[in-house]
């Protein structure tokens, strides 16, 4: 009886060790960190507790732009990409032809490295001394004015940062909600279209319910990710992202380690606490949204 | 009589046109789409493709070009041990990989199959810890890798990889599906469970596990923060450093 019921235990043994010592403890970790006032790295000592390290954070204007960069880019990207993803989730799977070769494309941005595709982003958009930059030469084409979207004015660079996330998380939405689509139940279809029923109540009443779970799973996962952000802005702005004023809360928390200005693991742990805050309680209020909109059988 | 029939084709008729304007309009936005993903796929291909000299002296850049060179693929492995990177990036990738299979595999399967007490409990810890971004973890990883000692070492790139709720849990949902007269057929054989896990469950949720495998070898292929932050020596730089 003994070895049985010890058994479970040691099956979870690799698992709950590598997520106690990589997870569990780090979180209590980051709390001390980030109560500790004055600490300095090199002699490991502190000067007393409290939340002086919240309120430096919290006053700190880059860490506000950080926040506000993070908030836009949140709002903007998730409804955007969810409501893409879903249009084109369900052009995929009326195809008759062609869908494998669609969807193949479709997923090719998941594959690559988010780095060197930003890359490419920031050369597409870039506006040089010595060359336009492909975008600029599309808007010239269609009679507009060139706008330097890496250097230039705030909201152009958070157009391409928006632009680059969608095109980033689009693959993955996408390849959830074609099998979410594809597993719904025929006869329901059948049925409809028996009653005469129209396209947009089919998709209403039978289409949008069937997926609902799958759908709030994206939403919830997309705004994690998306407060989340920071290896896609470095790719298209560099390193410097407080001059750029591009900067995300992880981006923050990062330069605060490690960047030029880094050394302030007290800071950096505020920051990733408040990040934690802000980032459970959307998640909490989008799990209760859920339990009342979304249909489980 | 006749009037009715030609209702009947005239509505047949409107229908399929409706039926054709959507399936055009789908192909057409559809395609807009795929145009847009793949053009930065072209545009990297074509620019490494192209001579450094040609590339700075186009103010217009041109969609194609006439003297393609492979000089820059050359460059790119002798200007930085480029080679040395993408092997390393392999090591990190395969053995990283190798181990989440593993650790995920058994905790899915004591979720799954195995009673024991505290077990929904503990389900709910590990989707709790789901919720906490890696960020917030990354320093005091950083910090306990260092103290360790295994700063610039494999194992300091490879042990915070490992474990990932996310997979545990798409892994566990799939073993929940196997149907339990299985389970219990394997017990009535005296079949072991680790018989059972290795011989029915595995197999049969074999497309599970693949797809498991290729999203967590592009996410170590593609990981920069961490890898960056462990690593300052070259000799464990990763292709993306």
């Amino acid at each position: 009886m003994n070895t049985r019921s010890l058994k479970p235990w040691l099956y979870l043994l690799p698992a709950i060790l590598f997520l106690t010592a990589f997870m569990v403890y780090p979180l209590f970790d980051v709390f001390v960190y980030s109560v500790e006032e004055g600490y300095n790295f090199a002699s490991q000592t502190y000067s007393g507790t409290g939340i002086y390290n919240y309120s430096y954070v919290l006053h700190d204007q880059y860490f506000l732009q950080a926040v506000k960069n993070t908030f836009i880019l949140v709002i903007i990207t998730v409804p955007l990409s969810t409501g893409i993803a879903l249009l084109i989730s369900l052009g995929l799977n009326s195809l008759p032809k062609l869908k494998d070769l669609y969807q193949t494309i479709f997923f090719l941005p998941y594959v690559t490295n988010t780095l060197a595709v930003g890359l490419v982003f920031m050369i597409l958009f870039k506006k040089t001394p010595y060359s336009e930059g492909f975008v600029n030469l599309l808007i010239h084409f269609f009679g507009g004015e060139s706008v330097d979207f890496i250097e230039g004015p705030y909201w152009a660079k958070m157009f391409v940062m928006c632009f680059y996330t969608v095109w980033i998380v689009l693959p993955f939405k996408i390849l959830i909600l074609t099998s979410a689509l594809a597993s719904v139940d025929q006869d329901l279809y059948k049925a409809a279209k028996v009653d005469g029923t129209s396209r947009l109540r089919i998709f209403y009443k039978i289409t949008l319910p069937m997926i609902s779970p799958m759908i709030f799973y994206l939403i919830i996962t997309g705004f994690i990710g998306a407060f989340k952000a920071y290896s896609d802005v470095v790719a298209i702005f560099g390193v410097n992202l407080n001059a750029a004023g591009m900067n995300t809360i992880v981006g923050y928390v990062y330069d605060m380690l490690y960047g030029d200005s880094g050394g302030y693991p007290s800071f950096a742990s505020a920051a990733a606490l408040i990040l934690f805050a802000i980032v459970l309680t959307i998640t909490c209020i989008n799990l209760l949204v859920s339990r009342k909109k979304v249909y489980y059988d | 009589m006749s009037t009715k029939n030609t209702d009947f084709k005239n509505i047949e008729r409107t229908a399929k046109n409706r039926e054709k304007t959507w399936k055009i309009i789908t192909y057409v936005l559809l395609t807009f789409w795929a145009l847009i993903v793949l053009f930065p796929f072209y545009w990297m291909v074509l620019t490494s493709v192209k001579s450094y000299g040609a590339y700075n002296a186009e103010y217009i850049p041109q969609l194609y070009t006439l003297a393609p060179t492979l000089q820059n693929y050359v460059d790119a492995f002798t200007a930085v041990p480029l080679a040395k990177y993408f092997l390393n990036t392999i090591i990190f990738t395969v053995i990283t990989t190798l181990i989440m299979l593993m650790v995920t595999v058994f905790a899915a399967f004591a979720f799954a199959r195995l009673e024991f007490r505290g077990r929904n409990l503990l389900f709910t810890l590990f989707l709790a810890l789901m919720m906490i971004p890696n960020e917030l973890v990354i320093i005091t990883n950083f910090v306990t890798i260092t103290n360790l000692g295994l700063r610039n070492t494999f194992t300091g790139l490879i042990l915070p990889s490992i474990t990932s709720v996310f997979y545990i849990y798409l892994l566990k949902e799939n073993f929940e599906q196997v149907p339990d007269e299985l389970y219990k057929a394997a017990k009535v054989d005296g079949t072991s469970d680790l018989k059972y896990l290795f011989k029915v469950l595995i197999p049969i949720c074999q497309p599970t596990i693949v797809t498991i495998t290729i999203l967590k070898v592009i996410e170590c292929w593609n990981s920069y923060v961490w890898p960056r932050l462990i690593t300052d020596s070259p000799t464990y730089f990763l292709v993306s450093n």
